[in-house]
């Protein structure tokens, strides 16, 4: 026996690591589930840290009600089979004073059922760690993140008020009404979340998958006509073979032109990606940093 | 095997065969060209993404330095405050994979945070690159890199003598660089040094071999990165379990999890938990996917006991033959991380393994100047300051020194007020207790010693060899008889168990009555690893038991006391009733040892 691990091993071991100090040594920890491909690995993993024991804390979705109702379905299904608590936090009131999908733009969406939604949420709960599926290899800004960010009352991340993280010694003081968000995840490359998934044979949603669906070109996305988008004058809706690389809204997500149907497939063509994958999602590309600020105001 | 992999098949065989992770961190001064090397490891290896490269593009002839042509330091760049000042002043990861390893940088970047942000990011790596200047050679900050790194226990060292093409690849100038760090680097504690000399920015001895420099006979630096052998610099041997987390889903199943911080853990072995010192056996080691025979770092894993003992988060198990320090004064090297200064006698939380205890600097022996390495004395440790402290912790810890096991031999230092991470620490053996911490601290159970000053065989050694660790079993009665009767039962007892050891008689005319001359005698016996059964009477003058204890040695006495003798210790570990036959006697010694994880 040579003690060694594969690295997707290690990583994973990490992860279980990260997820049980936390819940050792906070007292009301949940998870984040946003319901892509990250967050159904970080339950997966969850799921493992605490067998043959139930995920000791609840699962919450933050949903615009913009949201694919395939990712809707697999959700609750999930949450079922996992046997854990869903806590579902919709800005119900945010929707009727402001009104159907046309009156939101994605950066409103972003800004108020997103961010705001769920920082209330948190608030709300009393919340003290919140287990995230983001990753530091995602975007520029991440590559500094902490595996712990630590948030303040209102829920807000100050670059210059994050603690140094040493070794595997993880610091979870905090006074009251201040809180993380947690990261186990931190270490992994989308290419390892995939290989995982193929590893686990763990289930995604079928978004992932290509398959013949409706869409419209708009902006220079491939935007899904179902019942919350719908032609403007002047746009038609097409029948192309297409999957998502990203789950979001249905407003901002954008799909990728892709045969890729089957996990193999698409994995394949991850590995040969040339593009990073929130190029598709509109609420990345306002402008440079944007996800900086976002995250400074409690957004992920 | 080293063309990438064209199919998820492909993949996924690779992942198999290849050698894991390797963490590096980064360490230059500004300008010697850290950011263009990760820049070109992250590209060459596909680590950045084509949007990203395009974000790059626009910004090198932005504001690139490198002349409107890909400035591939931009890659690397941070948060947008920093991206504004032109500078990095935190710790960044990033990531990239050859079809032979995967790999994590963290890039810690230099100015005033520089020892804070070097020490994070190597406070997980496995290997150190320190970028010099090929112009310039080895500068006052590149002794400072390799000081931390070698503090921070890295064992292997890449020197990166970079900008060769601004020397015109000539040797001489890499082969002084070589010199003149190889003078510096030998006072550390890095085994392995390796220099490779390179441009950066045109790309020589990067990612591949370079024409340019046809004498230099050694690998590219991605190719040493790819092959460098870590697997053994983890610690296998010393089995240390600390308790993360009890589950107890249902009445029928009770785990202890965690991660090893160090050794191997199978199924049947017994273990002690320390520091109550309760002894149980293994059942079970659960990994991800259920059973397996073996555990070891960094696993995540679960144990099943034998026994319902009394084991939470925060305890440590261990091999009963391989015990580490527990004690509530420490020493250790720290390095300060917050604004305000750490100051003796101001109280902290010390976050070590799993457990949490309050402790405060009893005393702050020197502080080190990076730069110098010289010593100085020093009140108060400032930001960015390293010293070597003497701890004093409200509950004992169970650990090791770091320089033997990196996971059990370091903590950070937590602010009680802010609740931020205000240092880090790293345990050190402490060669003997000071004559003030002696009378201070409370007896240390089963800690370990270093090899003593001439010797180069180490407790730890003698204590694999003999399968048994040091022990004075000191009994003290009113009659010497009798006193002697039990202890030749108990070296008998003790023998049979396969123990190796001896009797000492205080009425023996070699000790001529002294008991401070039977202490020594038994110090010596237990510094080779034996155990050794002292029988003393009353009748005897005795100088007080704390002395005899500190003659002998605190971490290896066991008191008996036979009888209310006043001769005998105050606070014995087992009081016999006088009445007791010698083999009564010796049963109700034994139990109480096994009790307490001395014997098997
Ligand atoms: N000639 C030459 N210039 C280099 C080399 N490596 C980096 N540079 C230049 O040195 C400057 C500083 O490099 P940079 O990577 O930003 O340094 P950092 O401060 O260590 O991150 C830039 O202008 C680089 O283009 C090299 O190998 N040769």
């Amino acid at each position: 026996m040579k003690h060694t691990l594969t690295h997707l091993a290690q990583l994973e071991a990490e992860s279980i690591h990260i997820m049980r100090e936390v819940v050792a040594e906070c007292e009301n920890p949940v998870m984040l589930f946003s319901v892509g491909k990250d967050s159904a690995v970080m339950l997966h993993l969850a799921r493992k840290a605490f067998a043959p024991g139930r995920l000791p804390f609840p699962l919450m979705h933050v949903d615009t009600s913009f949201k694919f109702p395939e990712m809707i379905e697999y959700r609750d299904r999930l949450a079922k089979e996992v046997g854990a608590e869903l806590i579902v936090a919709r800005n119900d009131e945010a929707l009727k004073r402001v009104g159907g999908p046309e009156c939101w733009s994605c950066t409103m969406c972003a800004d108020i059922l997103k961010r705001q939604t769920l920082v209330e949420a948190l608030i709300k709960h009393k919340f003290d760690a919140a287990f995230g599926g983001a990753r530091r290899d995602e975007e520029k800004s991440r590559a500094k993140e902490r595996v712990l960010s630590f948030r303040d009352k209102f829920q807000q991340w100050d670059p210059k008020n994050q603690r140094p993280e040493l070794w595997n010694l993880y610091n979870t003081s905090h006074a009251p009404g201040d809180s993380f968000r947690v990261f186990p995840l931190s270490n992994w490359t989308e290419l390892d979340v995939w290989m995982y998934i193929v590893q686990e044979n763990i289930p995604i949603v079928p978004l992932y998958y290509a398959k013949a669906r409706p869409v419209i070109r708009r902006d220079g996305m491939l935007v899904y006509a179902g019942d919350i988008v719908h032609p403007r004058p002047g746009e038609t809706v097409e029948q192309c073979t297409v999957r998502f690389r990203t789950l979001g809204c249905q407003l901002c997500t954008g799909a990728v032109e892709s045969t890729a149907d089957t996990l193999e497939k698409v994995v394949e063509e991850v590995m040969v990606a040339r593009n990073s994958e929130r190029q598709n999602r509109a609420v990345d590309k306002d402008r440079e940093g944007s996800m900086e600020e976002k995250k400074r105001e409690g957004y992920f | 095997m080293d063309t990438p992999a064209s199919n998820v098949a492909e993949l996924l065989q690779q992942e198999q065969n290849t050698s894991g992770l390797l963490r590096l961190v980064t360490a230059g001064s500004v300008d010697d060209g850290k950011s263009t090397l990760i820049g070109r490891l992250l590209f060459e290896s596909k680590g950045i993404f084509e949007d990203q490269l395009e974000a790059v593009q626009s910004a090198s002839t932005r504001r690139g330095s490198a002349g409107g042509q890909l400035d591939l330091s931009l890659v690397t760049d941070g948060l947008k405050a920093e991206r504004e000042q032109g500078i990095t002043i935190d710790v960044a990861y990033r990531y990239f994979a050859t079809p032979r390893r995967k790999f994590i940088i963290a890039d810690t970047p230099g100015h005033e945070q520089y020892t804070r942000n070097m020490v994070t990011g190597a406070s997980t790596a496995d290997l150190v690159i320190i970028l010099l200047d090929a112009r310039q050679g080895v500068v006052t900050q590149s002794r400072r890199h390799a000081f931390l790194a070698s503090l921070l226990g890295i064992k292997h060292m890449v020197v990166a003598v970079n900008k060769m093409d601004l020397v015109g690849y000539e040797r001489a100038p890499f082969e002084r660089i070589v010199a003149d760090f190889t003078e510096f680097s030998t006072r550390l504690d890095v085994p392995d040094v390796t220099f490779i000399p390179m441009s950066a920015l045109v790309g020589d001895n990067v990612t591949g071999r370079t024409r340019n420099m046809p004498w230099y006979e050694g690998a590219g630096l991605l190719h040493h990165l790819e092959t460098v052998h870590i697997a053994s610099d983890r610690n296998l041997i010393d089995f240390r379990f600390p308790v993360q987390l009890v589950s107890r889903p249902d009445l029928h199943f009770r785990g202890y999890m965690g991660t090893p911080a160090s050794g191997i853990v199978r199924p049947g072995q017994d273990v002690v938990s320390l520091p109550s010192g309760v002894r149980s056996r293994v059942v079970r080691v659960i990994g991800p996917n259920g059973d397996v025979p073996e555990g070891f770092p960094p696993m995540a894993i679960t144990l099943t006991l034998a026994d319902e003992i009394d084991v939470s988060r925060g305890d440590v198990l261990v091999h009963p033959n391989n015990i580490p320090r527990v004690n509530d004064t420490v020493e250790a090297m720290v390095v300060w991380m917050a604004k305000d200064p750490l100051i003796p006698g101001k109280q902290y939380v010390i976050k070590h393994g799993t457990r949490k205890v309050p402790g405060f600097a009893k005393a702050i022996r020197y502080r080190v100047d990076v730069n110098s390495l010289r010593q100085h004395a020093a009140d108060a440790l400032a930001l960015n300051e390293i010293g070597r402290c003497v701890l004093e912790l409200s509950r004992p810890i169970v650990y090791d020194a770091y320089a033997r096991n990196r996971a059990s031999g370091s903590f950070i230092v937590i602010d009680r007020e802010t609740h931020n991470t205000v240092g880090a620490g790293m345990l050190l053996d402490r060669e003997r207790l000071d004559p003030e911490d002696a009378a201070a601290a409370p007896a240390p159970a089963h800690a370990v010693r270093p090899a003593r000053a001439s010797h180069r065989v180490s407790e730890i050694e003698r204590r694999g060899r003999l399968k048994q660790q040091p022990l004075c079993v000191w009994i003290s009665g009113t009659d010497p008889a009798d006193v002697a009767a039990i202890a030749y039962v108990l070296e008998r007892a003790l023998f049979d168990a396969g123990m190796t050891g001896y009797v000492l008689r205080g009425d023996d005319d070699r000790c001529g009555g002294d008991p401070m001359r039977l202490a020594e005698s038994a110090r010596l016996l237990c510094d080779a690893g034996l155990f050794v059964v002292c029988a003393t009477s009353t009748g005897q003058q005795i100088p007080g038991f704390d002395r005899i204890k500190q003659a002998v040695g605190a971490d290896w006495m066991f008191a008996v006391a036979m009888g209310e003798s006043p001769a005998g210790p105050p606070d014995p570990d087992v009081r016999l009733a006088a009445t007791l036959t010698p083999e009564a006697a010796v049963e109700q010694v034994i139990r109480s040892l096994q009790g307490r994880g001395w014997i098997p």
